[in-house]
């Protein structure tokens, strides 16, 4: 090795106005180096590395975890000294069993195409949906994926501002009870309704980011407080609206539910009534595009990555920090209300104390993961779309238990978080190989 | 670091009042509370309430009984509203510079309004009822709910002063009720289940302490990863073993009330404080070693230093990433006796989520609590007294909207956090990880 060791990372931001590009390896002296020594700097200093190997070293783990929970590998290993293949052979069955199911669940599904050719004509494989049911696990990931891209939208774009926002729930909730309530109260004309509907989660979601920021912004006080306590205050709210007929429950029971929403404010399916895929994941990309256009070619997202960067130097050069504060929170929380609406009028068509579900957590893993940028966001969604789509056919299969998915997300953001461990894993040369900024930790008083 | 000192910022700029309360609603913030506190008593209960109200001080079973005492409850809404009013008036009178009053003065003053609110609130919700409303029940349950909060506050104080963030509280509070089911239904031992999930909780602190310490992790996202971590975790060996295997895994006992002699007889206070599972003695024991430890000793001055400036502290000769590395485990313990409570303490068996935001709540007690042991364990019984309080209105069928109830504690930390009370100031060098240069 020849190279001399480049510079470690700068521990904090500059004082500088200027926001350092999200994510870009910071400019080096440019000197006579072979192609190879290129190619092994790029594989090595980008965090995308990084993310890559997380993702490797989450899946060993949750294969470990898969295959040594497993009766029937507990059982082998029992023999283990008088057949240690076996024992060997069962576990790698059972902890690659998994793995598959949950590809054929949310990527492709070879059953299904044999299906599909031992129809007599294409018009009937058509007609019957068995064209569909090749596409279905697809279909199924891009509908998983809609609502984490959003709800991870809503965690990026603050993130940029240099603000946590863990009140997704809280957010997700307020969403959904405007999309819910104009849903199946107001009477509208087809295409209006829905739109009317999406914009009241939007709206209804940016009423409470606006909420958390607008008291940071006032008072100081910790956005990561207000919003866990917004969390709880949104779900006892949801379940105090779903007690009362006189306020949001449904007629004619005792069921926490609402009524189901007219059919008018269904967002339009995209390819045939027997797959679920609909125009949500069509706003789910618009939205990661126009966060990425916000933040990348607007005034008000260079504000938001300076006060993120550096508040202080914002202040100075004379931006309004606190308005920021308030305006990325409401933009935020307006995200995470259109997960909502995309839940809501696109999939449950009704809303139940279940409709938030883990999104809000969810949501957090999906913005780390694809490291607080719009299109790492969208790929962190379709990952862990396909992992939440491909579950319950998993569990079915093979009797690995649902929560396997969020064992392996949680791993992978950990990792994430921590490129050194990553590259001490992997024997990593110790370069700028950062993931996502949080090593840039502030605390509470930042 | 600049970190540090940015927050400062807003203050300075913002002409706020003297004392540090926060600029939302101004100085009138706090008496204009007080009025509305008053009004309530005055207007919603006093209004509605009828019959009289009968609060009982004794148990079932007492050696020594105290008789009941039987009020007038409109008549005690209209008291509680006027003595409200009336410190809300003092508290204006402060405010305008007309009196002076002191720190203290001014939080007994929110604990009388808060007092009198709740003393309103039962007069309206049982008057008229023949079955007296139980006071030493409501008191008692109050303090075995508020266990796991009152320890995963505690745990959050020696935390947050040694300059580490710990969001890990509620997967530490999984985590230790998981492995103590386990260890005491394996083992058939009480006290190993307990030793269990308490070394479980300082996994959890430890694997924090490594990732926030050594690789500087922010501690904010590391906390809620960690969390859903164990909360995935814990779901899934739940139903990969626990579900299968219920008998042998999932089937711990419960530690039985233990009265201490003497102090357990005396009425009222006796069933509250002596009368109670061994969780809450251990309570009372490490409430004490913290805040004398804090306060008093070499161990609190080197946590406090280190968490204060930690420059300066490694100047003198203080190790600071060791001291942090101690105090966050140290602390998990505590945290995973708190978890433990649920299973070994309460429930009987281990059910998925089963903490249920608790080591959240546990945080916000700390800072409701102003970083101090005491104001933690106050703010914990005050969260912990909301829940006893639903859940004994609606065994008793008071027309009282649960939910909202519920929601209650958390918008009042909302509102002490935005800073009602004055401004909550933590450990400067909270969350910021230490490089030496």
């Amino acid at each position: 090795m020849t190279t001399p060791p480049p510079a470690p990372p700068s521990p904090e931001p500059g004082p500088s106005a200027t926001p350092p590009p999200a994510g870009e390896t910071e400019p080096r002296a440019e000197r006579e180096r072979s192609f190879g020594e290129h190619l092994r700097d790029a594989v090595q200093d980008s965090s995308v590395t990084v993310t890559v190997l997380a993702l490797i070293a989450a899946a060993v783990i949750g294969g470990l975890l898969a295959a040594f929970t497993n009766n029937a590998v507990l059982h082998a290993w029992s023999d283990f000294f008088s057949a240690p293949g076996n024992a060997v052979a069962k576990a790698w069955a059972a902890a690659a069993g998994t793995y598959v199911a949950l590809f054929e669940g949310s990527v492709f599904n070879p059953h299904t195409v044999a299906a599909l050719f031992q129809q007599s004509s294409l018009s009937t494989a058509v007609h019957d949906g068995f064209l569909s049911a090749v596409f279905n696990p697809l279909s199924e990931t891009a509908v998983q994926a809609t609502p984490l891209i959003l709800a991870g939208l809503a965690v990026a774009l603050p993130y940029q501002a240099g603000l946590f926002n863990i009140g997704g729930q809280s957010q997700f909730i307020g969403g959904a009870i405007m999309a819910a309530w104009l849903g199946y109260a107001v009477n509208l004309p087809f295409f209006v309704h829905v739109v009317v509907c999406v914009l009241g989660g939007f709206v209804g979601g940016a009423a409470l980011g606006w909420l958390a920021g607008e008291i940071k912004a006032r008072t100081g006080a910790h956005e990561v407080i207000v919003t866990i306590m917004l969390n709880y205050v949104m779900q006892y709210f949801l379940a105090y609206l779903l007690s009362s007929q006189s306020l949001l429950q449904a007629p004619g029971g005792s069921n926490s539910i609402t009524r189901a929403i007219a059919s008018d404010a269904h967002l339009p399916l995209l390819a045939g009534t027997h797959l679920r895929i609909n125009a949500g994941f069509l706003i789910a990309l618009a939205c990661a595009f126009g966060v990425w256009w916000l933040l990348n070619r607007t005034t008000t997202g260079f504000e938001f990555r300076s006060v993120g960067a550096n508040a202080k130097a914002s202040r100075v050069a004379g931006m309004n920090v606190e308005r920021n504060w308030a305006l990325v929170m409401l933009i935020g929380g307006g995200l995470a209300g259109l997960a909502a609406s995309t839940v809501i009028l696109g999939t449950d068509f009704t809303l139940n104390p279940q409709s938030y579900g883990t999104y809000g957590i969810d949501a957090i893993t999906v913005a780390l993961l694809g490291l607080g940028r719009p299109g790492g966001v969208v790929a962190a969604g379709l990952l862990f779309g396909a992992l939440h789509a491909g579950s319950p056919g998993m569990q079915t299969a093979t009797g690995t238990p649902v929560q396997i998915v969020q064992v392996i997300q949680a791993l992978i953001v950990l990792f994430v978080a921590a490129p050194p461990l990553v590259r001490a894993t992997f024997r990593l040369r110790a370069a700028r190989a950062r993931g996502v900024s949080t090593n840039m930790s502030k605390g509470w008083n930042a | 670091m600049t970190a540090a000192a940015s927050d400062r910022l807003p203050v300075l700029l913002s002409p706020g009042p003297a004392d540090g309360a926060g600029s939302w609603g101004g100085r009138f913030a706090a008496p204009v509370t007080y009025l509305v506190f008053g009004l309530l008593d005055i207007l919603v209960f006093g209004l509605h309430a009828h019959g009289s109200v009968i609060f009982s001080f004794t148990p079932q079973f007492a050696k020594v009984t105290v008789p009941n005492l039987s009020l007038p409850a409109a008549a005690t809404c209209y008291f509680c509203g006027a003595v409200t009013l009336a410190l809300a008036a003092a508290r204006l009178l402060d405010v305008l510079g007309v009196v002076r009053l002191g720190r203290v003065p001014r939080r007994v003053i929110i604990g009388g309004v808060l007092f009198l609110f709740v003393i309103a609130l039962l007069a309206w919700a049982s008057g008229g009822q023949s079955i007296p409303f139980n006071v030493v029940n409501l008191l008692s349950g109050t303090f075995s709910v508020s266990i796991p909060i009152m320890l995963g506050a505690l745990t959050a104080v020696v935390c947050s002063t040694s300059g580490v963030i710990n969001i890990a509280i509620e997967g530490q509070l999984l985590l230790g009720a998981f492995c103590a089911a386990i260890a005491t239904t394996v083992t058939g031992s009480l006290w190993l289940g307990l030793i269990c999930g308490a070394l479980a909780g300082s996994l959890v602190a430890a694997v924090l302490a490594a990732f926030a310490i050594a690789y500087r992790v922010d501690q904010i996202v590391l906390g809620v990863v960690l969390n859903t971590l164990v909360l995935g975790l814990t779901g899934y060996l739940y139903n990969a073993i626990m579900v299968p295997y219920g008998d042998t895994l999932n089937n711990p006992n419960t530690f039985n009330p233990v009265k201490i002699p003497l102090l357990g007889d005396i009425p009222i206070i006796g069933p509250v404080f002596f009368d109670a599972s061994v969780f809450l003695y251990i309570t009372y024991v490490l409430l004490a070693v913290i805040q004398v430890g804090l306060a008093r000793t070499r161990w609190g001055l080197r946590t406090r230093a280190v968490g204060e400036h930690p420059v300066a502290a490694d100047t003198v000769g203080i190790r600071v990433l060791a001291t942090r590395y101690r105090n966050v485990i140290l602390a998990g313990l505590i945290a995973g006796i708190g978890g433990a409570y649920f299973t070994v303490g309460s429930v009987g068996s281990f059910g998925p989520d089963m903490t249920s935001g608790e080591g959240y709540i546990a945080l916000a007690a700390m800072i409701f609590g102003r970083y101090t042991p005491f104001g933690a364990i106050g703010a914990a019984l005050l969260f912990g007294f909301t829940t006893q309080l639903q859940s004994i209105l609606s065994s008793i069928n008071v027309p009282i909207q649960s939910n909202l109830l519920l929601l209650t504690p958390y918008v009042v930390t909302i509102i002490v956090v935005a800073g009602l009370v004055g401004k909550v100031r933590g450990p400067r060098a909270e969350g910021v990880p230490y490089v030496k240069s």
